[in-house]
């Protein structure tokens, strides 16, 4: 290429790129005038089993508020941002789109590991913040909504139920962070107060695939039962080198996180039939609401979109009861919108009646206790309206409204 | 009595897993003098071969067996021709170069199958030891680690490829001039090097979940064995897998993962202390 010739080129794409920047500008002011939405959420790496429907289910609800008119007479859009499973982006991004981006609200976080990277920062630029994972409990601070189950909501259902059915001794192993290692307390709680025990409690890295040796030593232990809360992709193979040995034949097992990423749908039928869960949200609650919902779902991505989970709904309402405190609050002003949530707003959700109890900023709700059958869920029983009681124990918003922490449970 | 036939199953089984991961490795590093950074992303890719082929309808062992160490195998023969070719006898430059590889193969299979975790049920059931169940797998990969070490020995010592291979490792100017083609002999023996490493990713297939970053996992303790070795090619990873494989796997046992993990580590430094030169530095001299 000759030098001319190439200076005359650049010069017009120096041009054009000018004349490009122009044309933005007018929609860069339209921009302005919409509502951004923080979504934090992460889609690719170990976590991305949960963290790619959460995302699909805000991009629905928030499209489906814009077809009604968005909010406050302004438009929604998404700011999404991609942590890739990595705590340090979880920092980076919370700060971005609380400054940079100036969201209204964060809805995301995954881990119990994540929410605490990134509740202090969005605590410090007073951007509220909407975690919508079924998570340990006890967080107790006036700028969070945990839309969430917590343990007394569901392990407190599941523990008595499955220790009737199968027996008083309990193996845990549990994802070796601060998740699994309060909710194992709360199993060994209420283990003990249904008159069992906890023969052992383990914990592994989200990294550890072989599970040989403590497949046998569960083996040894003799346990009635099993209890799972192991966490993402590669604690997968767990159930796989459960199977393998033929002990989901043998051992019963519950868990109060397995699909949450669709591990049902991973493992075959044969691996995971019969294991005891218990949640908000399944897929098969049979309400109209719900079959509304799933329709209006299945037509946006897909007949074949593998399974709605738990934490999906958990932020399709998460969304929904802020869009209600927006359009009650008339503002998307932090206080303002903290003051009209805190008035005990509920919505009509898929899994009934969600209702944000103004003293611990969790959520009032319907929990189902279901078990794997075929790559499905099998509902065996409904508990209407569950209070997050292990929270409140010690959490009180209204009467110490600077409280700032995690309460943990005392092993 | 069960418990200790089950124990011993899981030790034998740790020592196993680390020769199929390593033996790759130490044909390329023991023998060609290249240290492979890239070598956990040759296991990636036996796992996406088989991964890839059983969705395609291949029966598991053929995709084990057959379809991951022959693509494993092309990979490593390009990957020879382009970049490895030019750096033999340039240590710190070939590491460089195949951690650049490393990169860029993660970087290449993430945009190709995303960031998500595939996987492939455990095939073959289980058995019963007394009061325990073992996976007939874990017995698989056992009798395959046995079965690679012998025929890697007879390839090495009884066929004129293995004599003509360690020959040229020895002098590759002597063998020049006795006729021999070193440059095809080290992109042979390269390309059986990664064959192995792709036959490790398909084994680790539906044990593990496969992602893109799996290699990462495996590669450290796949050079630690090696090196652990020492100069002596078989014996070496052998001795090396041996030792280090019963102490993870009794850590493990005692205690939990995660202690295993740290007690291969320590052992492995303490080792390297008083061996610097590696377990066949100073035992078993001369063998192979």
């Amino acid at each position: 290429m000759q030098r001319r010739h190439f200076l005359k080129s650049t010069g017009a794409g120096a041009a054009a790129l000018a004349g490009g920047s122009g044309l933005l500008l007018p929609y860069a002011a339209l921009a302005a005038d919409e509502i951004a939405i923080g979504s934090i959420h992460d889609l690719s790496g170990g976590l991305d089993i949960y963290g790619k429907p959460m995302a699909d289910a805000l991009t629905l609800a928030l499209e489906e508020q814009n077809a009604a008119g968005g909010l406050l007479g302004r438009k929604l859009r998404l700011a999404t941002y991609d942590p890739q499973s990595n705590m340090q982006l979880y920092t980076q991004f919370a700060q971005q789109a609380a400054l940079k981006d100036k969201v209204a609200v964060v809805h995301g976080g995954i881990t119990s590991a994540s929410r605490e990277v990134i509740r202090p920062v969005l605590d410090r630029s007073k951007t509220l913040y909407f975690y919508n994972t079924q998570y340990e409990g006890g967080v107790c601070d006036r700028n969070i909504f945990c839309t969430g189950v917590t343990p007394a909501q569901t392990v407190g259902k599941l523990v008595p139920y499955a220790m009737k059915k199968w027996g008083k001794k309990i193996y845990v192993v549990a994802a070796d962070y601060n998740y699994g290692q309060i909710t194992s307390q709360w199993v060994k709680k209420f283990a003990q107060e249904n008159g069992g025990s906890t023969v052992a409690i383990e914990f592994f890295p989200l990294d550890v695939t072989n599970f040989g040796p403590t497949i046998s030593k569960i083996e040894a232990a003799k346990p009635d039962m099993l209890f799972s809360a192991l966490v993402g992709g590669a604690h997968i193979s767990f159930y796989r080198q459960w199977a393998a040995a033929g002990l989901n034949k043998k051992i019963p097992l519950a868990s109060s996180t397995f699909g949450g990423g669709n591990e049902q749908i991973v493992l075959s039928a044969e691996e995971a039939n019969g294991y005891l869960l218990s949640y908000n949200y399944f897929e098969t609650i049979a309400t109209p609401a719900n079959k509304d919902f799933l329709a209006r779902f299945h037509k946006r991505f897909g007949a074949d979109y593998p399974c709605v989970t738990e934490l999906a709904m958990g932020t399709y309402q998460g969304f929904k009861l802020w869009a209600e405190g927006v359009t009650k609050a008339g503002s998307i002003e932090t206080p303002k919108m903290i003051a009209a949530l805190e008035s005990g707003i509920s919505i009509d959700a898929p899994s009934g009646k969600v209702t944000i109890d103004p003293q611990t900023h969790h959520c009032i709700l319907n929990v189902s206790l279901a078990e794997v059958k075929d790559k499905k869920f099998n509902i065996l029983e409904n508990y209407a309206q569950q209070a997050p009681s292990d929270t409140s124990a010690v959490c009180d918003l209204k009467k110490n409204p600077r409280d700032n922490q995690q309460y943990v449970i005392k092993a | 009595m069960d418990l200790a036939l089950v124990v011993v199953i899981q030790v034998l089984y740790g020592i196993a897993s680390l020769v199929i991961v390593s033996a790759g490795l130490a044909v390329i590093f023991g023998m060609m003098k290249v240290i492979n950074l890239a070598h956990g992303e040759f296991l990636m890719l036996g796992g996406y071969s088989v991964v890839m082929a059983v969705q395609f309808g291949i029966n598991l062992w053929i995709a084990i067996f057959i379809v991951a160490p022959i693509a494993v195998g092309l990979v490593g023969i390009v990957l020879e021709r382009l970049v490895i070719r030019r750096l033999y006898g340039r240590m710190v430059d070939t590491m460089l170069a195949t951690w650049g590889l490393s990169l860029l193969l993660i970087g290449i299979v993430t945009s190709v199958f995303g960031n998500t975790t595939a996987g492939i049920s455990t095939p073959l059931g289980s058995f019963r030891v007394g009061g325990y169940s073992v996976s007939v797998y874990t017995l698989l990969i056992i009798a395959v680690a046995v079965v690679l070490g012998l025929a890697l020995r007879a390839v090495l010592t009884k066929t004129q490829f293995g004599l003509i291979a360690r020959g040229t490792m020895q002098n590759p100017a002597m063998a020049d001039a006795l006729g021999i083609s070193p440059s095809k002999v080290y992109s042979a023996t390269f390309a059986v090097g990664a064959a192995l490493s792709g036959l490790a990713g398909g084994l680790l297939a539906p044990l593990t979940g496969v992602v893109p970053t799996m290699g990462a996992a495996f590669v450290a303790k796949a050079f630690i064995t090696v090196i652990g070795g020492g100069p002596a090619i078989l014996t070496g990873l052998a001795s090396a897998a041996g030792f280090f494989g019963a102490i993870n796997q009794v850590a493990t046992f005692l205690s939990t993962p995660v202690f295993g993990e740290v007690a291969l580590l320590l052992a492995a430094i303490v080792m390297l202390r008083l061996l610097p030169q590696g377990i066949t530095g100073r035992f078993f001299k001369g063998s192979l």
